[in-house]
């Protein structure tokens, strides 16, 4: 068993982004715009100074406890407000509050223009102190207290300017959807209390669960595992449930960097790791999870190929490396799944920012067809987002290079790794050198296309917003030296041994260059012939464009025959079928009631009281 | 104390008819006064009780009618305790939020709400049978009287609707009742109405079928589980926003109290029985209520649906048999009363302003009044379980101890979780999200001091249930076990005693 040291500070880590909260809804107007820029940002650091030092104080192959109260208790159950921070909390709270500190500050010059800026900072510090309490819960039911808290968050952001009835739609979308993975977490949860509870133990507590996974059946243990793991494809937008990610990107692209890039989408990935005793246990489940994962990487990276909003397509590389880190949990490397969870973490973070500035010094534009030449204008930003597209296509020494490197070698040599895996995986890191390599020539280089008026006005951004630039960039270069793997061998307890030959290892850096170069001519060399490819391939173009029509699909499946069920059982079933007798016995009883109609005086309290003097003639009756 | 809880409302009501009715303010005054009074008494049962035992505390026993068997008999335990001050913490605010609603015969509109008051803290707190049904059929009048005086255009129709359905049940239950003392008196000699007492019976199964099914009917239709729903959204749309509150914060859980203190107690094994199909039809409700819910035009009937839903989760706790379901169940009625209360005080708000409660009548409300919509919003993730909140705890509770008793009901049950979210948030983005282009809404005022005053503390107590629910759960754990405990005994009891003497048992009951 692990050794707990107590570590009462940890709930400041919550609590402060909590205070900021209470600092923007009941003072924020009144002291106005300068004071929520500077709790704003400044409760996240000051977590974060918290978060640095409960890492420095975890013992090596520990925990760090802090029990605050006893929460739920009904009969035996007994679940605990308490958080905990072991080495994978730990990377997982400094991603949150260190990434999440810098896309503040960033918030600060992004949100400059707008008037309900306490209420964004209030979201945004409630979300951060929910994700935290996510990744620091001592037990499964806290974890959920999070997992929704976030999901109320997202909901609320990509919702910010609900005067746009589209914005408020995706926001909706995007709560619904993951209700529906929320509801496979809770009966994995149910499934899981259930067969321990058998065992004797009530908790949730993941010290117990770890300690009593191996008493349950195998049966058992593949359906908790694939109903959490269908939770985990609500939250972390993977097959079939993805598809509220991608109209996320609805919301101020910070929150997209923040929520749809950096953290509150790997929380899915977290649970997993979390519970890795479980899935080692379940290889059906696994499995499950190495294919969705793998699939779902490939899916969304043949639609980013196509997208031409600048937001979409980095929500569509999201799923797609989401997808990655799910292969590497699948095959059982939770340490790199999670190393590539903090690399990603700081290039897609610093590629949704640079977007964002991208989109501020083009007056709100985002389609890249009327974009091109930022390359001068705006140079921080292009270079920036230059290595950020350099990080996530896998360039060597890169941080993406070392994480997604060690999932695909993984992928081929662990366990419950094959070729197949692998070969998907290569694939995949081709098209996504590709898709960003377009992204970024189409958006920086050649002539501008925009209109004249635009083009006067393309500005770089404020030092407030690409001072986080800069330092997302140089995380992103040595993100990928960062001893994650061996640091959370504390937790996996698993040899990070895989032996693969010089192909194996190699070829997906091969493979990624080529898609660079690729991207390279197709967009920068022979621009027509893009034009005359998507002519050529016009049906599968027309696809790709569309999203494989699965929005489409899901609206005809689902949404359509709900509300259409809805209105028959309202209009047809309650109020003709049930109603309809209802009022029928009552037509039925006053008709037969007319030869009594002296006693119908229409007075109700005459019926009371000859309702009462009744019973009281029945009760004399049987006691005479 | 809880005789002076029950009747100071009366009492109040009584001494305010004495005061001429042009002076409404003081008569409002004086019905606040008595209301908050009752809940400081209310706030002393609280601090008396003591969570260790699951006897009724606070006990009062006189004869009443000696003869019959009938007794005065009050007090409170566990399950009761919570309930009392629901309602005693919900008229307060109600008669606050009715001041600028209610103009026309300001002192009747007071008078029927103290005297509501009365009847269901009286029937919450009675041990007697007889004088439950007292207390029950008391409910009934003052609150047809609040829908069909100060109710909407249909409020004829409605209020007789609502009458005739629930005394319909309540007959059914007021024979059983006589049967059940008659069958005292045949067993012990002893005509009784005393539930304790009665807990005792060894009732033969096919006597307590019959039983069951007249008190499960009278309480299945107040809940109302489906298919006896249908009084319910009429009642709603008809009644003023204070009887809305009423209706659904309190009176709908009495039909769910029934069950745990007398339908399930009272004939165990009948109960057992009739698990499946109570829940089945409990699941189905969830479902129904929600997807019906979901198409409705009205603000108030979609709540009254999503009421049908809501309660059906309350069933399934119950009729689940275990510690989890119960005091989840138990939970979620306050849960609810909290948050359904407080959605019709809230569809008050703008009705009273607009006189509409059609949700396309509104959209982008949340410019207009953003102190409302954010209140708005944080009932609604209340009233869709949003951990951290009160409904939560409840529903989770309940689906905890559901999946136990039947993980096939669990799923269908989990999957209304997720329809009550796309309800709830489809007709929040009507109302508040998008442009605001009705330019009738332009004039809409957002909450003032009063009203924010009524708020605060209902929200305030969404969060602290959903945080620390533990000084509820605890007082509430000594009663449900020992109910739990009962409805185990007894049910074994009468089995057994089924097999030893199956002829002599009918007989007799012939």
């Amino acid at each position: 068993m692990h050794e707990a040291l107590p570590l009462p500070s940890l709930r400041f880590i919550v609590l402060l982004p909590l205070l900021g909260v209470v600092f923007h809804v009941f003072c924020g107007a009144r002291l106005g715009r300068g004071a929520v820029n500077a709790i704003g940002p400044g409760v996240v650091l000051a977590a974060f100074l918290l978060a640095v030092s409960a890492f420095f104080q975890l013992p090596e192959g520990g925990v760090l406890v802090d029990r605050i109260f006893p929460w739920i208790t009904a009969g035996e159950l007994h679940v605990d407000v308490a958080l905990r921070v072991d080495a994978l909390s730990a990377v997982m709270i400094l991603v949150i509050t260190g990434v999440g500190f810098l896309i503040h500050v960033y918030s600060v010059g992004y949100m400059a223009e707008d008037a309900d800026v306490a209420r964004y900072f209030a979201y945004l510090n409630l979300f951060t102190a929910a994700m935290l309490v996510l990744v620091m819960a001592e037990n499964l039911l806290l974890l959920f207290v999070g997992w929704e808290g976030v999901g109320l968050c997202s909901y609320l952001l990509i919702g910010f300017w609900y005067t746009d009835d589209e914005k408020a739609s995706a926001g909706k979308k995007a709560f619904i959807v993951n209700r529906i993975g929320d509801a496979g977490f809770l009966l994995g949860l149910f499934v899981l209390f259930w067969s321990l509870a058998e065992h004797g133990v009530w908790t949730l507590s993941f010290t117990d669960i770890e300690a009593n996974a191996s008493a349950l059946s195998v049966g058992t243990l593949t359906a908790v595992c694939v109903l959490l793991f269908i939770g985990a494809t609500g939250k972390s937008a993977q097959i079939p449930l993805y598809v509220w990610l991608p109209d996320a990107m609805a919301g101020p692209t910070p929150v997209s960097a923040l929520i749809h890039a950096a953290t509150m989408v790997t929380a899915g990935i977290y649970l997993i790791a979390r519970l890795h005793f479980l899935y080692a246990l379940s290889p059906a489940a696994l499995s499950l999870v190495a294919c969705v994962g793998a699939g779902t990487a490939l899916l969304a990276a043949t639609i980013a190929l196509v997208q031409t909003d600048i937001k979409k397509v980095l929500a569509y590389s999201t799923v797609s490396q989401l997808g990655y880190m799910f292969l590497g949990l699948g095959v059982g490397a939770y340490g790199a799944a999670v190393f590539h969870l903090m690399t990603h973490a700081f290039f897609k973070a610093l590629l949704f920012l640079g977007a964002g500035s991208v989109i501020h010094g083009m007056s709100d534009e985002q389609d890249i067809g009327k974009m091109g030449g930022l390359r001068t204008t705006m140079p921080t930003t292009y270079w920036t987002f230059a290595v950020g597209c350099l990080a996530i296509a896998g360039l060597p020494l890169l941080s993406g290079f070392f994480s997604k490197d060690l999932i695909l070698e993984e992928a081929y040599a662990a366990p419950h790794g094959s070729a197949i895996l692998w070969l998907l995986g290569t694939l995949g890191a081709g098209l996504t050198a590709l898709y960003m390599f377009r992204l970024l020539f189409v958006t920086f280089w050649g002539e501008t296309r925009a209109d004249r008026e635009v083009a006067a006005h393309i500005h770089e951004s404020p030092s407030v917003m690409t001072a986080p630039l800069i330092a997302l960039a140089v995380l992103s270069v040595i993100g990928g030296y960062f001893p994650v793997p061996h640091f959370l061998q504390a937790v996996f307890d698993q040899h990070h041994a895989a032996h693969v030959s010089f192909v194996v290892r190699y070829t997906p850096t091969l493979v990624g260059l080529a898609g660079l170069w690729l991207a390279y001519v197709l967009y920068v060399r022979e621009p027509g012939r893009v034009e005359r490819l998507s002519q050529q391939f016009a049906g599968l173009h027309t696809l790709l464009l569309n999203r494989y029509y699965i929005d489409e699909i899901y609206q005809a499946v689902f949404v359509r025959p709900t509300l259409v069920a809805s209105q028959w059982l309202w209009q047809v079933w309650d109020t003709r079928v049930i109603d309809r007798a209802v009022n029928g016995t009552a037509r039925t009883a006053a008709a037969s009631g007319s030869a009594l109609r002296l006693w119908q005086t229409g007075n109700v309290q005459n019926y009371v009281l000859s309702f009462l003097a009744g019973a009281m003639l029945i009760l004399g009756y049987y006691l005479w | 104390m809880v005789s002076v809880l029950v009747f100071l409302p009366l009492l109040g009501a009584v001494s305010i008819l004495f005061v001429p009715k042009e002076q409404e303010a003081r008569i409002r005054y004086a019905a606040l006064a008595t209301a908050l009074l009752a809940f400081v008494v209310s706030l002393g049962v609280l601090a008396g009780f003591d969570s260790r035992t699951a006897d009724f505390q606070f006990v009062e026993r006189y004869a009443w009618i000696a003869d019959f068997g009938i007794q005065y008999y009050v007090g409170v335990d566990g399950i009761s305790l919570f309930l009392v001050l629901l309602t005693s913490f919900l008229t307060p605010l109600v008669l606050l939020a009715s001041w600028a609603e209610v103009q026309s015969r300001v002192k009747e509109y007071q008078f029927f709400f103290l005297v509501l008051e009365t009847g269901i803290l009286g029937a919450f707190v009675a041990i007697d049978l007889f004088l439950f049904y007292v207390f029950w059929e008391l409910m009934l009048i003052p609150m047809y009287f609040l829908i069909g005086i100060w109710g909407g255009p249909r409020r004829i129709y409605a209020a007789l609707k609502f009458l005739l359905y629930t005394m319909l049940g309540s007959l059914l239950m007021l024979v059983a009742i006589l049967y059940l003392a008659h069958l005292h008196h045949s067993q012990q000699q002893v005509v009784t109405f005393d539930l304790l007492r009665l807990y005792q019976l060894v009732i033969p199964l096919d006597t307590q079928r019959w039983l069951f099914a007249a008190f499960a009917l009278s309480f299945a239709i107040k809940v109302p589980l489906f298919p006896f729903h249908t009084w319910l959204p009429d009642a709603h749309v008809e009644a003023p926003t204070g009887g809305s509150v009423i209706l659904a914060g309190v009176l709908l859980k009495m039909g769910t109290y029934g069950f745990v203190r007398f339908a399930l107690p009272l004939f165990p094994a009948a109960a057992r029985e009739a698990a499946p199909l109570i829940m089945a039809l409990a699941a189905v409700g969830i479902i129904y209520g929600a997807l019906v819910a979901m198409v409705q035009p009205d603000l108030k009937k979609l709540v009254a649906y999503s009421s049908v839903s809501h309660l059906g989760f309350v069933i399934l706790g119950l009729f689940a048999f275990n510690v989890q379901g119960t005091e989840g169940a138990i939970y979620q009625m306050l849960g609810h009363g909290l948050s359904t209360g407080a959605l019709f005080l809230l569809v008050g708000v703008i009705y009273e302003q607009r006189h509409t409660r059609l949700i396309s009548e509104y959209g982008g409300l949340w410019q207009q009044m953003p102190v409302y919509a954010s209140v708005f919003l944080f009932v609604m993730l209340a009233s869709i379980g949003l951990p951290g909140l009160s409904g939560f705890v409840g529903e989770f509770l309940i689906l905890l101890g559901t999946f136990e008793a039947s993980p096939v009901v669990g799923v269908i049950a989990v999957s209304g979780v997720v329809l009550g979210a796309v309800y709830m948030l489809w007709m929040f983005q009507r109302v508040m999200f998008g442009p605001l282009t009705n330019t009738a809404n332009t004039g809409l005022r957002d909450l003032d001091r009063r009203q924010v005053l009524i708020f605060a503390p209902l929200l305030v107590l969404m969060l602290f249930m959903g945080l620390y629910p533990r000084p509820f759960l605890t007082r509430m754990e000594k009663s449900v076990e020992a109910t739990l405990a009962r409805l185990d005994r007894a049910s074994a009891q009468t089995v057994a005693a089924d097999k030893r003497q199956p002829e002599v048992g009918r007989a007799q009951w012939r």
